[in-house]
């Protein structure tokens, strides 16, 4: 029994553990509350994924050359390791409820501070690409230019009749499609990131929390839930990747 | 766990003739495991299990049917100005 418990007695009824809500019978039925209430708010991040991942598929049928040749500019290093860190920190994740519910807060608040230095390595990362992005002037807008002499990958192919058909967009339509392809980039990936950086805000909250000695083998619920969202943007990157780097690398 | 990492690793060494659906069906098992036993799905209570099912239902239900529906009408673009 934690000292927890016998702090609770004596306000009115029998007692309890200190984290149990009035409007709940047992711990069970709040942590179940809690599980199906946090999925729940997931299915509505299914819902804002999903769109854009149906927009994504449309425009990929659509222009496949274009989004193929846009998508080779990409760096398969970065998004593969980029996939690994993420997993990476979803286990340290894992690792850290698993703490908490085996009353280890030492261990738990590692665990968390590891599962945020991995998603700041994956904004980092991020932040390469992007910058790589600029540079290249593949960020739509006024300044967007796809110049497929420089890429290597759409033009050359095309000149030596290689594993492309050859495109039949004129250079204006090239621009237009191979832009399509970059602002769902940015938006999926740049919403993405947003939902790490409030993923990470999270953390730094529950290992606070975890540093006060605030959970125990018999709540630490806060700490699964934020595990639940984390796992989630974990899933969305898993999908991420292979859409939008994986467009035919046939060579 | 670990084999998750590895699959990572092991699925994207990649440049040789990689179809998508096979890329889809490594994305989808390696979420599927996470969801399970990351998220403790497995373990958990069948309202929950529900819920996360009708999720991939929702999912199913947009991407299939958006899809169908434009390879229905020979995928035309709404916009035929660009081909």
């Amino acid at each position: 029994m934690s000292n927890a418990v016998a702090q609770a007695e004596g306000h009115g009824h029998g007692p309890h553990h200190p984290a149990l809500q009035h409007h709940f019978d047992t711990m069970g039925q709040q942590k179940e509350a809690a599980v199906i209430g946090m999925w729940v708010f997931l299915l509505t991040e299914i819902l804002f994924f999903g769109g854009l991942f149906t927009a994504y598929l449309i425009y990929r049928t659509w222009y496949f050359d274009a989004f193929a040749a846009a998508s080779s500019t990409l760096s398969i290093a970065w998004g593969g390791l980029n996939t690994a860190v993420l997993i990476g920190s979803s286990l340290t994740m894992a690792m850290a409820v698993r703490g908490a519910q085996t009353n280890k807060r030492t261990a738990t608040i590692n665990w968390l501070i590891l599962t945020m230095v991995l998603g700041a390595v994956f904004l980092g990362v991020k932040v390469i690409e992007y910058a790589d992005k600029f540079e290249h002037h593949h960020v739509p807008g006024a300044s967007f230019v796809w110049a497929p002499e420089h890429e290597g990958a759409g033009g050359a192919e095309a000149a030596e009749g290689g594993t492309h058909p050859a495109t039949t967009m004129s250079a204006d339509q090239l621009q237009r499609t191979t832009q399509i392809y970059f602002s769902l980039y940015f938006t999926m990936t740049g919403l993405h990131a947003l939902h790490m950086i409030v993923g990470i805000v999270l953390m730094m909250v529950i290992t606070w929390m975890a540093w006060k000695g605030k959970f125990d083998s018999e709540w630490y619920t806060p700490v699964e839930m934020s595990g639940l969202y984390w796992h989630f943007v974990d899933i969305v990157w898993i999908f991420l990747f292979p859409l939008l780097y994986l467009v035919e690398r046939h060579q | 766990m670990v084999l998750t990492l590895v699959t990572v690793l092991a699925a994207y060494v990649n440049l040789g003739a990689f179809n998508p659906v096979v890329a889809m069906a490594i994305a989808i098992f390696k979420a599927t495991l996470v969801v399970l036993y990351f998220m403790h799905v497995k373990y958990s209570s069948r309202l929950t299990k529900l819920v996360v099912l009708t999720g991939i239902f929702f999912l199913v239900i947009l991407l299939g049917e958006t899809m169908m529906d434009y390879a229905s009408r020979g995928f035309l673009p709404t916009l035929p100005s660009i081909q």
